[in-house]
């Protein structure tokens, strides 16, 4: 691999007070060797702060831009396109409800009217608690187990309404 | 009860899987776990690595483009031929080896499952597509939801360097090649091959204009292939056993040879994968599905995803490949059939369906940023039995607007597809959503 640029010494902060976790900037280190320039890193960099605040605070975006020699408008567009970038904060646990063709043929609105009502919340909200979130994902890749849906590292599928109790159950 | 946790499988067992007619999956486990490094290794694993890697890359070339591997992300374009224009040689930099493991097309679920399972035989298909393109890196794009399959490349991969099959003077030959593993952040477009290409450089996921191509530039302006997961896992077999023999596979059913993994969603009694030959025809695919569930009958089926053409119960006796499906007015697309039955309403599935296009388009061309949620605010309206008249002239003239040649990419044509082909077959239902006007309370001033 070409060279690339040296990581700043200081690293950016703004009024926020937000500073990366030394960790998480070896991470981002790492990360960036796999590619021919730093941009490449920039989205795991998102989703490294992500793993660590369960968000991505505006305050990370500076300090992701200064750590990998990047424009803070770079990385802020880049931030604000991809969907599973949460620029809000969201509950201990995320739900993502696949509501394309197939988990649609199969009851997809009958779970969703299900889940929305024994979490009283809709898509896009977290629940008063801040456990759970709840968000519509495309076509999660399960279609033979449709209607399927994610918490958060794990797929399920089918599931009927009436399993939703002891599913988030696994979830406090 | 609480839900299963799911676990992707192929309905295939053991016995009917076999070396010489199963290339894609006949290594795989009957419990559905992952076939490690020692696994795959006394599966025949790496052995078309060892044979090709003494050759010369060209003699790769040459066999792709006779056993004609046409590319199964959808486009079905043939891995051969995109190989061969690939800048290659002289002072040219070596470029990249991209798979497109973002799978993502609503109703496909195909290559999750050689992920899962069988992570050698793509990583080993990846090696084999590098050298062919004498790329010097190879990158996975791996959609961000698909995490047991990031375990599954992450060992597979460390598993393949420590045994020297990645990495310097791989196996002896004096080819250098490594892979890294990509994970995305979200976003169907992802899976555009220069989308992808904007995202892999760490940009948001807009296509670029072509040419130039991605093989002449692509991933930082160096010559890029981007190849599907099943494409490349179709690698090592043809490379093994020949184009002949690869040919032969699909058995006098198909111009095309080869093997396909197809599969059935919607409501199908038993919905799942199977590895079959290409053109078999899609009543056979329906059946092994079982038939539709709840003793309804069959309305309309999408061949593969959500941005093929809709096709009636009479096409069923088509061969699924690309040539036939495409004579009949649609597209093979990713060969994984979604199964409409006779109560569902067309105007809500396209709803849905638009819905998704809408929410998915990057925004970068106007037909597409504009006329996919006007298309479903018209088809909300029909839905609602709200429509006015002329929803459905508008709705034709959208689906010409989102045509080829008007966006960057296929993103938007492939929206137009269902829309077009569902306005075709199933006009009356559309109609039917037209409100009719109120009459006008007598006395009352126009």
């Amino acid at each position: 691999m070409p060279e690339t640029p040296s990581l700043p010494t200081l690293l950016a902060t703004d009024g926020d007070g937000f500073v990366l976790d030394p960790e998480d900037l070896e991470a981002m280190r790492a990360e960036r060797d796999h590619y021919e320039q730093p941009q490449a890193a920039c989205i795991e960099a998102l989703k490294i702060v992500q793993r660590r605040h369960g968000w991505v605070p505006d305050g990370a975006i500076p300090a992701v831009a200064s750590a990998l020699g990047l424009g803070v408008a770079e990385v802020e567009g880049v931030a604000t396109f991809y969907s599973l970038i949460f620029r809000r904060p969201v509950g201990r646990h995320v739900i993502l409800l696949c509501d394309s063709s197939s988990c649609f043929l199969c009851g997809f609105d009958a779970l969703r009217a299900a889940v929305e009502e024994r979490l009283a919340i809709g898509f896009g909200e977290t629940t008063a608690d801040g456990r759970f979130t709840l968000l519509p994902v495309c076509c999660l890749g399960a279609c033979d187990g449709a209607p399927a849906l994610m918490i958060d590292d794990d797929t399920f599928g089918p599931v009927a309404a009436g399993e939703l109790d002891d599913l988030l159950e696994a979830y406090p | 009860m609480s839900a299963a946790v799911y676990h992707s499988r192929l309905r295939q067992s053991a016995e009917e899987r076999r070396a010489e007619t199963h290339p894609l999956t006949w290594r795989l486990r009957e419990d559905g776990e992952l076939v490690g490094l020692a696994e795959y290794l006394d599966k025949d694993g790496y052995g078309a690595v060892r044979e090709a890697l003494a050759g010369d890359p060209e003699a790769v070339i040459a066999t792709m483009k006779t056993a004609n591997v046409r590319g199964r992300g959808g486009a079905g374009f043939s891995a051969g031929t995109k190989w061969g224009l690939t800048l290659t040689g002289g002072d040219l930099p070596r470029g990249y080896l991209v798979c497109n493991a973002d799978e993502m097309e609503p109703g496909t679920f195909k290559d999750r499952l050689l992920m899962e399972q069988l992570p050698h035989l793509l990583i080993e298909g990846m090696i084999l597509a590098g050298f062919a393109n004498r790329s010097r890196q190879g990158y996975v794009f791996l959609r961000g939801e698909y995490r047991r399959a990031a375990r599954a490349l992450g060992q597979a991969i460390d598993e393949a360097r420590e045994a020297g099959w990645l990495g310097g003077d791989i196996g002896g030959s004096g080819f250098d090649f490594d892979i890294a593993l990509h994970t995305g952040a979200g976003r169907y477009i992802c899976g555009e091959e220069t989308a992808l290409i904007n995202s892999l450089e760490g940009r948001r996921a807009n296509p670029r204009a072509k040419p130039p191509f991605p093989g002449q530039s692509g991933a930082w302006g160096k010559p890029t292939v981007v190849n599907n997961v099943e494409t490349l896992c179709n690698v090592p077999g043809v490379l093994r056993h020949g184009a002949d023999w690869y040919q032969g596979l699909s058995g006098g059913l198909s111009e095309d040879g080869g093997t396909k993994l197809f599969g059935v969603s919607g409501r199908v009694a038993r919905p799942g994968l199977w590895e079959l030959p290409m053109g078999t025809p899609a009543a056979e695919l329906l059946d092994r599905a079982g038939g539709l569930a709840g003793g309804r009958d069959l309305k309309a089926w999408l061949p593969g995803g959500a941005s093929t053409g809709f096709l009636l119960p009479e096409h069923l006796a088509l061969a699924l490949d690309f040539d036939t499906i495409g004579r009949a007015g649609s597209r093979l697309g990713t060969g994984l059939m979604t199964v409409v039955p006779d109560d569902q309403p067309m105007p809500a599935l396209l709803r849905n369906l638009e819905t998704f296009f809408a929410r998915e388009s990057c925004g970068w061309c106007t037909p597409c940023r504009e006329g996919l949620p006007w298309t479903v605010r018209l088809l909300e309206a029909l839905e609602r039995g709200e429509g006015e008249p002329g929803d459905l002239e508008r709705l034709e003239s959208l689906a010409r607007d989102l045509g080829p040649g008007r966006t960057f990419c296929a993103h938007a044509p492939g929206a137009a597809m269902p829309l077009e082909s569902a306005l075709t077959h199933f006009r009356e239902e559309f109609e039917a959503g037209i409100a009719r006007p109120a009459p006008r309370p007598v006395g009352e001033e126009g």
